[in-house]
């Protein structure tokens, strides 16, 4: 495990403020998942040894929580929220238009690497519907057009993949 | 302060400073605006007194469930010697609630100051936010805000010099709506999987977080506190009517004019004028078809029924849709609630069906799994409705639906299992008309050799 001395100096910093250690482990799984991309079964063993913990102790953390991924996303990670306003706004629409400009469908990471599409549930954001997520960057109100923009930046490499330098 | 957005002017307690030009969402700019002088207060106070106005002050619960909040505070478990830990909910998740997103934004020493004369006065001694995953910037905001506070003895040591001490960690959630659930929350933050734990014995304020007495309140309900200590007890139980006390953020999304949050005191606006004067009304040439008025989790309303009965207090009531005061009680007494205050508004261009199983497919993402009627039985509802907008309704699918959600409210450990079977028990009960017609539309095309399923747009 190759985890970046600022991810170390976080961990350190976090776990001693926690009542106890198995407390941490949520945000153990946040910090070595921004580190590495995704939680690969090294990194579930060096999260529970860190712990004092048992891997399944960590693995059963990794498979409840829809945010947590087994596998590294596509170099834009798009979220399109599908949940009632967000679909009433045109949300289903917004997602087809994705579909089409990657080709690729929703649930799935483009051949190419580029973009992995997801739908997720509620952002809490109703009132700007369609809400979409790049990395963890918002955009609201996108409509189809506004998607096939989006899109065709992403392609051309000029959009933002949302994540932290 | 009163904001005129129509011809219904909002009272603007929580909100008063979001969108306003010009504020900042640092310290600086909230001290200038008189912010942290109901903590300076507070730590001057005893905890029992401001307890005491909390309770005085009728403040329900602002997450879904309207409990009082000095309730709550008062089944604490003090005699246990035990560490009390207060949490704040801000696992923002009910659909069609977008709240507590702007506090955390734009305001987050307002939701810090009303936690610690909170935490002050439960005498916490380790307080916590939990904040869904997904507020990425949020979560930022809220550890700057936190340093920033700490750096002006608003928290952490000593605060204040009143001999009191206490933090606050702000936690991550990973996109479980389970964890709006208090004590799914818990076992979220203990760092397990969130399945919510069996009451009693897991009351939170007698064995909550690490068995110790905890206090679980949703963001808008701790900035509520702040206020209390402001207005005294019997001030804020002035604002809004009795048993219904204090503002309300209306989050209002769907097919309306201007969506957006307004804060009116409870039962200032009926629905119809936060629809048509507030929001601006429907989009044009459509008329209102239905409104779920407290996140989707609440029963439906249709737009064309007729509500009777007798209110708490004993006065009769006869409403149409656009009577209903917004408040706690009105809308228990039409058979919903107020809920989390997400008011999903749909026009006559809305497809019922697909509205349910839109909603049906969030609950069967998102139940945890522990209870076997949740598990099993709203995957399947999900399944029946999903099947119904791909060709193959049957005209007995609607009973089948019912028969299913009557089989899982009340026979699992937490609220989710009425949530999930809410939706669909009042979608039939309103609307099982257009249920019935999907399966006798589809067999008609079936019959004419066309495509069965036509074109969906909510799911």
């Amino acid at each position: 495990m190759n985890l970046k001395t600022q991810t170390i100096e976080k961990i350190d910093k976090l776990v001693p403020r926690y009542p106890t250690m198995r407390s941490a482990a949520l945000p153990l799984c946040h910090l070595v998942q921004e580190d590495q991309g995704y939680l690969s079964n090294e990194a579930m063993e060096w999260i529970a040894t860190r712990l004092e913990l048992e891997p399944i102790n960590i693995s059963e953390i990794v498979t409840f929580y829809p945010m947590l991924r087994t596998e590294p996303t596509g170099q834009y990670h798009v979220r399109v929220c599908r949940t009632l306003p967000c679909a009433l706004a045109g949300a289903y629409q917004t997602c087809r238009r994705f579909e089409e400009e990657f080709g690729c469908k929703v649930g799935h990471t483009s051949e190419d690497g580029k973009v992995t599409l997801e739908f997720v549930e509620c952002h809490a954001d109703c009132g700007k519907g369609p809400v979409v997520m790049v990395g963890e960057d918002e955009y609201t109100n996108i409509d189809p057009d506004k998607a096939a923009e989006m899109a065709s930046k992403m392609k051309s490499g000029e959009f933002s993949n949302g994540l932290p330098a | 302060m009163n904001i005129t957005t129509s011809a219904h002017p909002e009272t603007r307690l929580i909100f008063k400073h979001i969108d306003e030009e010009g504020y900042s969402n640092d310290i600086d700019c909230y001290v200038k605006n008189g912010g942290y002088e109901q903590l300076k207060k507070a730590v001057t106070m005893k905890p029992e007194d401001i307890c005491a106005e909390v309770l005085a002050s009728g403040v329900r619960g602002r997450g879904g469930a309207g409990f009082p909040a000095g309730m709550k505070w008062k089944f604490l478990d003090r005699k246990s010697g035990k560490p009390i830990y207060l949490i704040c909910n801000a696992d923002e998740s009910e659909p069609g609630t977008f709240k507590d997103r702007q506090i955390i934004h734009q305001d987050p020493h307002q939701l810090i100051e009303g936690m610690m004369c909170a935490a002050f006065a439960i005498q916490a001694k380790l307080a916590f936010i939990y904040v869904r995953g997904e507020f990425f910037q949020g979560y930022r905001i809220l550890e700057r805000a936190i340093e920033e506070a700490r750096a002006k003895n608003f928290l952490g040591d000593d605060i204040l010099g009143s001999g009191y001490s206490c933090d606050i960690i702000v936690h991550r959630g990973a996109g479980a709506y389970i964890c709006g659930e208090e004590t799914g929350l818990i076992e979220s933050l203990e760092g397990f999987r969130a399945n919510p734990r069996i009451k009693p014995p897991y009351f939170p304020a007698a064995l909550g977080a690490y068995q110790c007495p905890t206090i679980v309140n949703n963001v808008e309900t701790l900035c509520d506190v702040k206020h209390v200590i402001e207005l005294g007890g019997e001030g804020f139980a002035k604002i809004g009517t009795p048993g219904n006390t204090g503002t309300r953020i209306w989050c209002v999304s769907g097919h309306v004019q201007k969506p957006g949050y307004y804060e009116f005191a409870c039962a200032d606006v009926t629905l119809g004028q936060l629809i048509y004067d507030v929001c601006g009304g429907l989009k044009p040439g459509r008329k209102l078809k239905a409104v779920i008025p407290g996140g989707s989790s609440s029963k439906i309303l249709r737009a064309d029924e007729r509500f009777t009965g007798k209110l708490k207090d004993g006065t009769e009531f006869d409403w149409g849709i656009e009577d209903i005061p917004m408040d706690f009680d009105s809308l228990g007494a039409v058979g919903s609630m107020s809920g989390s205050g997400g008011v999903i508004v749909m026009d006559d261009s809305t497809d019922m069906v697909e509205a349910l199983a839109n909603i049906n497919y969030f609950y069967a993402h998102e139940s945890c799994g522990q209870c076997t009627p949740c598990r099993e039985g709203v995957p399947w509802m999900r399944k029946v409705t999903q099947r119904m907008v791909d060709g193959e309704a049957r005209e007995e699918d609607a009973d089948l639906l019912v028969s299913i959600a009557d089989q899982i409210a009340g026979r699992t450990i937490c609220a989710f299992g009425e949530a999930a079977s809410w939706p669909v028990q009042s979608f039939i009960a309103k609307f099982k008309d257009e249920f019935v017609e999907k399966a006798r539309e589809q067999a008609a095309r079936r019959k004419e050799g066309k495509q069965v399923a036509t074109e969906t747009t909510l799911i």
